[in-house]
Formats: structure tokens, sequence, C-alpha cells
């Protein structure tokens, strides 16, 4: 994996991850044994991010803080071939679902993934799932400080965490260090933002947030924790959480419902009672474990003298760098994004072919480095711009390149009821069906930023609290039906969609967006995207426009 | 009609009881009757299936059709990718109304 500047396993790591292959092939022969029951295997085998979904077993794959190496994406292409039916999900959560997976299979491919210090660990069960962030991190030149160390350091204090391996309900943490939020941060039960203060850098600590049945934007918890005590501060933050959690009720067990419930400022009240009582114990990591961390990600080495200069004489590559590509903080450099939704594609599937060609870019092109988006697209890092043509015309030939980030066709969508055995409505036909309507580019672009987000189902996963324009499918008397919100935000300046009204049909839905975006078109002001106009005039316009 | 389903332990497939043993064709299931529950614990225990449960279904001139938009998609697979279908080839896959 050559003088990549991402985290690398130490012994430590490899040695606990390697344990956990062989465990795992253990439990599993002694399942096709029949000498472990379903329900004896079963929590075993979530731990290790085995779920049986509609069609067959599913693996989710951890990619921390979706970052990824380009030897990491090349085995990820060759588990899909090998394994799989030639294709792999890229999610929301910034990981990879395999959906046809064997189960005799999957001792095997958890050793290939432990091969390039890879697993499935913790992507499943109620505890503290992959610490997610910036797909820009470490690129983005208005960051006030690299946010994957902090992120690995979590991943560390959080792997086998033995106090919080058991906690009320799952666990999501992202950190970002940014002002501008690519990681829908304020939904997460933890939100980490980097902030510097005099010089200190520290963070701003969000809790509560989340999406689901309950959606509710994290409050700011603490405006300020230094950075040598952030792993301290996150304990006493789970640790009230593990107390006090709902364990009755598991739609009432997010922190999100604690917070609520007890109030911000008792929750922050007692979180400070407990971090007080944490700092005598000197549970904060070692500086030198930070800084030993912070090594692997010290800047690459960049070509210095590079031109900025960007040669647009083909069209439609002009219009990809307009829309796909983005500045990055090294003169010369660009970062590229590479959309996983083209034309009657699926939303963040990625064929073996596709992730092998994205790996090889990235070794040709990006310094070897990927990577995964939570709106299910991947990125191209380290760019040299004078590289932005050969780059455009591979992910061209690939079927790639599509010119869409953040645009309406740029949707999010879960795999729905063709894939989860929670869903009650598909999501991939939708999307492709909105897809198609809003197929002429132009018109896309006439749109400008709208983010649009599908769930199959209440659990969200598709983010559509989170929309501009958000879809949640539901299950009415056994037909698929269609609610329609507006108004959501992932951003920093996150918000909440609402219902408009009564549901759709599948083609009903499709119908009520075109004429939501009418009234965005008739209505906005200059600069406004959808969700400016809309946090203007309300829903009163879009609701007469669809309902008549 | 009552039809009992299931994943296959070992590969994950989706199967049907077909009266004398499993199928991963759904227009050769069974109506179960009463005895669906039984034959699950006994198949689970014979480590041949791993969640297996009841269904309503009706017998068309397709064969059985499951009552459910859910168990209609496990009979067929992902309704967006025609080619991982149970039978690409067989132009009546075309036919079937989810």
């Amino acid at each position: 994996m050559g003088d990549l500047t991402m985290y690398r396993y130490d012994s430590y790591d490899q040695a606990i991850v390697d344990a956990r292959v062989e465990e795992f092939r253990d439990q599993t022969q002694r399942r096709l044994a029949g000498q472990l029951t379903e329900d004896q295997f079963k929590p075993l085998r979530l731990m290790n991010g085995l779920y049986l979904q509609l069609h067959a077993y599913m693996l989710r794959v951890a990619i921390p803080y979706g970052t990824l190496s380009a030897a990491q994406m090349r085995v990820l292409g060759g588990i899909a071939r090998k394994y799989d039916k030639g294709y792999g999900h890229f999610t929301t959560r910034q990981n990879l679902q395999y959906n046809w997976i064997k189960l005799s299979d999957a001792p095997d491919i958890l050793a290939e993934l432990a091969k390039v210090e890879m697993h499935a660990i913790q992507t499943s069960g109620n505890c503290i799932r992959n610490i997610s962030s910036d797909q820009y991190a470490g690129v983005d030149a208005a960051e006030v400080a690299d946010p994957r160390p902090w992120a690995e350091l979590l991943r560390q204090w959080s792997t086998f965490h033995p106090e919080f391996t058991y906690l009320p309900r799952k666990f999501k943490i992202a950190v970002i260090a940014a002002d501008e939020d690519r990681s829908a941060m304020r939904l997460h039960d933890i939100g980490l933002k980097l902030v510097s203060r005099d010089g200190v850098i520290g963070a701003e600590v969000y809790a509560g947030g989340g999406m689901g049945r309950t959606p509710m934007v994290a409050p700011l918890i603490r405006d300020f924790v230094t950075e040598d005590e952030i792993v301290a501060y996150l304990e006493a933050c789970l640790r009230v959480y593990n107390r006090y959690g709902r364990r009755d009720n598991k739609y009432k067990a997010r922190i999100k419902i604690l917070v609520h419930e007890i109030g911000v400022e008792e929750y922050r009240r007692q979180v400070e009672e407990e971090f007080a009582h944490m700092r005598q114990q000197g549970l904060n990591p070692p500086v030198e474990e930070l800084a030993r961390i912070r090594a692997f990600f010290a800047p690459p080495a960049y070509e210095t003298g590079l031109s900025d200069k960007i040669d647009r004489a083909d069209p439609a590559f002009a219009l990809w760098v307009d829309r796909n590509v983005a500045a990055h903080k090294a003169a010369g450099y660009a970062i590229v994004n590479i959309s996983l939704k083209p034309q009657g594609g699926i939303p963040g599937d990625a064929s073996a072919e596709q992730m092998e060609l994205v790996a090889d870019l990235a070794d040709r092109y990006s310094l070897g480095e990927i990577r995964v988006t939570h709106a299910q697209n991947l990125v191209l890092p380290h760019v040299r711009k004078a590289d932005l043509p050969a780059v455009w015309q591979a992910l061209e030939e690939a079927g790639l390149a599509e010119a869409n980030l953040d645009l309406i066709t740029d949707i999010i969508a879960c795999p729905g009821l063709d894939y989860c055995a929670l869903a009650n409505a598909r999501a991939i036909p939708v999307a492709q069906k909105i897809a198609a309507r809003f197929a002429d580019p132009q018109r896309q672009r006439d749109l400008g930023e709208l983010k649009l987000k599908i769930s199959g189902c209440i659990n969200a996963c598709g983010h559509h609290h989170a929309g501009h324009i958000g879809i949640l499918g539901v299950d009415r008397k056994g037909v698929e039906n269609y609610q329609l919100l507006l108004g959501g935000s992932g951003a920093q300046d996150a918000s909440l969609g609402q219902i408009t009204g009564p549901g759709f049909s599948e083609d009903g839905v499709v119908e009520a967006i075109e004429k939501v975006t009418d009234i965005y078109l008739e209505q906005r002001q200059d600069g406004e995207r959808f969700l400016d106009t809309y946090r203007r005039i309300g829903m009163k316009p879009f609701k007469e426009a669809i309902y008549g | 009609m009552k039809i009992l389903t299931g994943n296959d332990l070992q590969s994950g497939d989706v199967i049907w009881w077909a009266g004398d043993g499993w199928s991963r064709l759904v227009a050769e299931a069974v109506d179960v009757g009463e005895r669906g529950d039984d034959l699950a614990r006994t198949e689970e225990a014979a480590l041949r299936v791993v969640g297996a449960y009841v269904i309503d279904g009706t017998l068309t001139e397709e064969g059985p059709r499951p009552a459910h938009i859910k168990d209609r998609i496990r009979a067929l697979g992902p309704t967006i990718r025609p080619d991982l279908t149970l039978k690409p080839a067989d132009a009546d896959i075309g036919k079937w109304v989810i």
C-alpha cells in the first residue's frame, strides 16, 4: 500500500482483526455443523456485519471514515466478482454492502479483507459503528485541521470498547473540521466539529441527533473541548447515555430520545459531572498516541510549480469539471467527485470492474487514495489539474462521468424493498424514474443544487428527512405508497423536512416532484437554491401545486 | 394457500417448501396448510433452512403467488436487476406483476 497518507495497522490492529476472522470461521463451522442454533449464531454473525436480507446474506464492510486505498478498493472489487454477483453497494454511512453472500464464504471474505487492513466489525449491533467524516478531509483549504486523525483515534477507542459493546441502541459518530458540513454531522448520535479557539484546536460537541422514526437535529452540548480531552468527553457522553438510555423500548432507545426527554441542560449537566470524574481517572489517550496517528496523515509530497490552468476545450469535459471537481488546498491539484448515479443506474452501486478502474485511477492519478461519501459517491482526493482530462476520459468510458453532483439526479436511495428485509417500499425504482424524468442535463443545472433523498422505510437509511426533497416509502395495505417531504438539509444549515400531505403512487410522486420544482422555478429569486426558496415562501404554494 | 419459505442456511438463497424438499422456484411451492410451523421447526433443526416462515398466497394460473409484495420480490429477485432475476431467460418473467 506504498507511501499512503492514511492510517496503517500496527501489529495490535492486525492481530485483533486476524483473531476475529479465525473466531468467526470457527463460529461459522459450528453453525453449519449444527453445534450452534440460529438464535445463538445470529448475534455472532451480526457482530461481524453479516445480515440475512431478502435474497441472501448481506455483508456490510466498514470503510473507516470513508477512506480507502487503491489496494483496498481493488480487493473490494475482487470480492464482488469472486463471492458476490459482480457488484457492491456504497451506503450512506460510507460503507460497502455485498448483497449475495454465502454463509460458508463469509470467513474467507473476512480473511481477504483482513489482508488489506479491513473488516466488518461493528457494522451492526448496539455498539459504536463506523466513524464517519468529511470526504474532503485533509484536502479542503477551509478546514481548521485534518479530522481523520481524530476519526482514527475514535475508531481505535470504540473498537471492542468493553463498556460500549451493548449500548441501549446503535451509536453513530461523525467528525468534521470545516464550516461546510458534508457529513450530516448534526444528524448523528454525536457530532464533533473541530474548531480553533485562540490558536488551540478543540471540538464543538453535538449530541442527540439522528433520523429514523423520530428525527432530530443534534443540539450543541459543549462549545469547546480541547483536543487532548475529546476522548474523555465522549466517554462521559456515552456513559450517561449507557446508564440512562431506555432499554425497554427499542424505538425510544437512541440517545436523541434521552437528550430530548431529560432536556439538553440536564443531559449536559450529567455529562459535565461525569467528565469531571473522568478527568481524575486519566482516561485520555497519551498525547504521543495522537501524534503517532497524526503522522500517518501528514500531507503528501505534492508537486510544486504546477499550473492551475485547465483546458476546457471539450464542452462535456468542462461541464463535468464545473460540477464534479472541487477546489484542493494544494496549488495545481483538484478533488474529483465520481458520481455513482448514472442515468438508469442504481444509486451507490459499483461493479467489480468499476471498483477496479477507480483503484487504477487512484494509483495513477490520486496518490493511491479514494474516499467514499455519505451521498453514495466516490472521490479521488489528490488529482493534478493537468490530469483531469485523462481521468474524465477514463471515467466516461466506464459510465462514471455523470456530471450531476448535488443536482436532482444525484439521488441518495437506500436499497429499499428490492434488497432489504426491513423495507416497506422500493426506493431504487423511484430514484430511477425521477432521474429519467429530469434526465436533461441543462434542466438539472437550471434547477441547481437540489438534494433528493429516498428511504424505503421509516428507518431512514436514505436520509429522507434531510433531503431538500425527501421521499419516504410506506406500506399502505400491501401497496407501496410514497410520502413527500420538503425542506430538509443535512448540511451546516441542518433542518428536517416536513411532509406535504397524503402520499402518492410511484408514478404519482414523480409527478408531484415535477410540480414542486415548477413552483421553485416560478418563485425563486436571484441566487436562491430550492431549499432557500422553500424556506422563504413556505410549504403552502407547493402544497397547492401538488394537491390543487 | 399457505406457503412455507425461508433461506438456505449455507447459501442464503430464497427457498420454498415443495412437498418433499425445498425448491428455489416459488412455482413449485405447495400448500402446507396447518403444517407450516412444524415443518419450519423440523427443517431448521435439520440445518436445511434458516428464518423459515409461513405466508399467505394464492394459486394462480401461473402457479402460487405470495400475497405480499415483499415475498413476491423475494420470489423473483430485485426488480431493478432483471439480469439477476431467478429465470432471466424466461419470457414469462416479464408478465410477473409485482
